[in-house]
């Protein structure tokens, strides 16, 4: 028998992974504008939306977005991020939206077991709310398919019902990159610009961008308790338990979202470079490390974004 | 524009980004042998490790079950299935790779027409033990119908078969006597074992006797994404920029994606449905001026002369123009629950125009086990046949195998807007 096979002898590849990845995100970007009629962009401040930002510059400039920045703010966030959402609307020109999970409550729509309980999952109840508000019928947002085991079924265009519930076993096959966004009135669809990109790739563009970010997600020092191995920030949302000994320890955030559910990890990443490095190494997942809310079960995410989360 | 600096020619190259797709019959192993390429290409990450260590013990294994790493959704760890395609995501430091996950089950065909659609390889698996299938004639009869120009059969299994050469040539002869009745070229066989490892990272020790490249290192080796693609220039044009301000008041953006083929500044272009030709002003991405743009860059267009252009027109190499027509001819997988039949009026998006379409003819209905063709009928959910459309408005269209942008289409149902048939232009 002759050789059993070779290896390809290919030409080099002429875009990178970068280059192929925010291709691919800029023409979804384009197709919800050419698509949709009310379509709106989630920006949190958070590092992922920081990079669906910088791609709707890349779709859409010199013209301005076809579409407002809206973020559904839990009340529970940081300072800092907070600052940067509205830095960063303002040097862009563009309208932001904020709409507030304590308005839900106030609403009554909102209704919470403990005065400090964790906020993340209501911000569902916001996010309909504001989509019936302004009749939205797409919403743009940075989640990706590697964070979690129930994303990475979800379609980049992914169909929301007049519930805003997600359907993992009804879902429409998405052939190519022919996207369909066609709904009734009252549906909904959101939008996954880089559900194929994963943490490391994330952080790879934002250095090659130069993109800038909240002062958090860089090691700074803070005050933290150790707690079922995770570090917990010691905050006025979030105070130690007793028996908990607070250390001040060198950290930064791989995720910024509520402050009751999200964990620093330890680390000495003070740029983007070494950040990258660090994230090319790393043997903990991103919502395995940091995020406090998806570990309660091994469907708990899945089981939010049936009930409309993000 | 006031910043107009030369897009920097110095940048961080790696070898580009593959999508492959991985496919097979129930319990040959799929989800061990991508489980395998995550474990061993230190993918997988010590938490999600440890959780799969937790689950493997509870269920009383001794070893951490790789095969876990795939599992998805909460009905299908309850049923033990797999519904949907997945996708799987790993770097090597030199390449970046997508895996789409089609299961093995019922609704195979919709499943494997999806993940392939985006797919530059197959993995086909096939059990040593049981050698080529008629599940393996299906899957790659698809593969190839949906152009994946790359396929590699893994011959899985090999520790059960005492890892023997004749088990492999034998598997290896048969199949490619299949293949070539359906005019397969390039497929590569590999013998391996995603339980042990043998070959698919690791060469192990137990395959002296087989000389080629494991399984990893096809795949470090293969053409990334459309890079191999010569084709003639295709842009769909998807957005209009005409931003009408101030320092912008005579901005004419035409913004899309280089389907295929390169474009350069100077260019002469064509744009059709209207057929006015014009000449490539400038290629803009952000702040920068790209000389050139290669295919599956998302770049604005500006053009020397002002034709009235909008969303859904294509703009398109003068020298290799595609046929504008309101006729089509193409093989069609039918995704729906309720059949396909005659004179059914559905919408059909293509590139970026989305026009009616009426069914005026099923030539064909294609037999996927046999690979034989009965003539007219209806198409029933996972059937593929051969149809012939009406449309609305003329589409500017390529045959699918020689673009698989411009040839290739989807049908919608306009009272559900459901996705109901993935189609592909002869």
């Amino acid at each position: 028998m002759d050789a059993h096979c070779s290896a390809f002898a290919p030409p080099a590849a002429r875009l990178d992974h970068l280059d192929w990845l925010e291709a691919e995100a800029i023409h979804i970007l384009r197709e919800v504008a050419g698509q949709c009629s009310n379509p709106v962009l989630l920006f949190s401040g958070g590092k992922d939306s920081v990079c669906l930002l910088r791609l709707a510059e890349k779709a859409f400039r010199p013209g301005m977005f076809p579409f407002p920045l809206l973020h559904v703010d839990t009340g529970h966030n940081y300072a800092e991020v907070t600052a940067f959402r509205d830095t960063r609307a303002t040097e862009l020109g563009e309208r932001l939206i904020v709409r507030s999970v304590e308005d839900s409550i106030a609403r009554g729509t909102v209704v919470l077991r403990t005065p400090g309980d964790s906020r993340n999952k209501h911000q569902s109840v916001t996010l309909l709310e504001a989509i019936a508000e302004f009749a939205f019928d797409a919403c743009i947002g940075g989640a990706r398919r590697d964070e979690e085991k129930a994303r990475a079924k979800e379609r980049i265009f992914s169909f929301r019902d007049e519930y805003g519930q997600w359907d993992p076993k009804n879902q429409r096959p998405e052939l190519w990159s022919l996207y369909n966004a066609r709904i009734h009135p009252g549906e909904n669809i959101r939008v996954f610009p880089i559900s194929n990109w994963t943490e490391l790739d994330v952080w790879e563009y934002v250095a090659r961008e130069g993109l800038e970010l909240p002062s958090i997600y860089f090691a700074h020092k803070r005050p933290v308790v150790r707690r079922n191995g995770n570090l917990v920030p010691v905050t006025a949302l979030t105070p130690p338990r007793s028996g908990e000994s607070v250390e001040e320890i060198l950290v930064r955030f791989r995720t910024v979202g509520d402050i009751t559910c999200t964990a620093p990890v330890a680390s000495v990443a003070d740029t983007l470079e070494k950040i990258v490095a660090e994230t090319a190494l790393s043997t903990i997942s991103e919502r395995g490390a940091t995020r406090l809310d998806d570990q309660t079960s091994e469907s708990s995410m899945e089981r939010r974004k049936k009930e409309g989360y993000f | 524009m006031s910043v107009r600096e030369p897009f920097p020619e110095v940048r961080f190259k790696d070898n580009g980004l593959l999508r492959f797709l991985t496919c097979g019959s129930v319990d040959d192993g799929k989800s061990t042998l991508i489980g395998r390429l995550l474990h061993d290409s230190k993918s997988i990450l010590a938490d999600t490790l440890t959780a799969i260590k937790r689950t493997s013990q509870k269920r009383g294994l001794e070893a951490a079950d790789l095969s876990l790493l795939t599992d998805g959704l909460q009905a299908e760890r309850e049923q033990g299935i797999t519904i949907d395609v997945a996708y799987r995501y790993f770097s090597t430091g030199t390449r970046k790779y997508i895996i789409a996950d089609a299961p093995g089950h019922e609704q195979y065909t919709r499943n494997m027409v999806t993940a392939a659609s985006t797919a530059n390889l197959a993995v086909i698996l096939v059990d040593a033990r049981k050698g080529v299938l008629t599940q393996t004639r299906r899957h790659s009869y698809i593969a190839h119908l949906i152009g994946i120009p790359h396929l590699v059969v893994a011959v899985n299994k090999m520790d059960l078969v005492g890892y023997s050469q004749e088990v492999f040539d034998m598997i290896h002869s048969t199949y490619l006597e299949f293949a070539a009745g359906l005019g397969i070229r390039d497929v590569r066989f590999i013998p391996l074992s995603a339980l042990s490892g043998d070959m698919v990272v690791a060469r192990g020790n137990k395959l002296d006797w087989y000389d080629g490249p494991t399984l990893m290192e096809l795949l470090e080796s293969v053409p990334a994404a459309r890079s191999e693609a010569s084709g003639a220039f295709r842009f769909p044009v998807q957005y209009v920029s005409r931003p009408r301000t101030e320092a912008q008041r005579d901005f004419r953006g035409y913004m899309g994606r280089v389907e295929s083929g390169d474009i350069r500044v100077g260019d002469t272009v064509q744009v059709l449905p209207c057929g006015l030709t014009t000449r490539i002003k400038d290629i803009r991405l952000l702040d920068h001026s790209l000389p050139v743009a290669e295919s599956e860059r998302s770049v604005t267009l500006l053009l020397e002369d002002e034709i009235d252009i909008s969303r859904g027109d294509m703009i398109v190499s003068l020298a290799a123009t595609p046929t504008v027509t309101k006729l089509i001819e193409a093989v069609v997988c039918w995704l729906a629950d309720a059949p396909l039949e005659t004179g059914r009026k559905l919408v059909l998006r293509h590139a970026t125009r989305e026009t009616k379409a009426l069914v005026a003819a099923i030539e064909y209905r294609l037999d996927i086990n046999a690979l034989k063709r009965t003539s007219g009928g209806r198409l029933a959910m996972n059937d593929i046949g051969s149809v012939t459309l009406k449309l609305a408005q003329p589409l500017c269209v390529d045959r699918y195998r020689d673009n698989r942008a411009t040839g290739a289409f989807i049908l919608l149902d306009e009272a559900t807007n459901n996705t109901v048939c993935a189609g592909m232009i002869v």
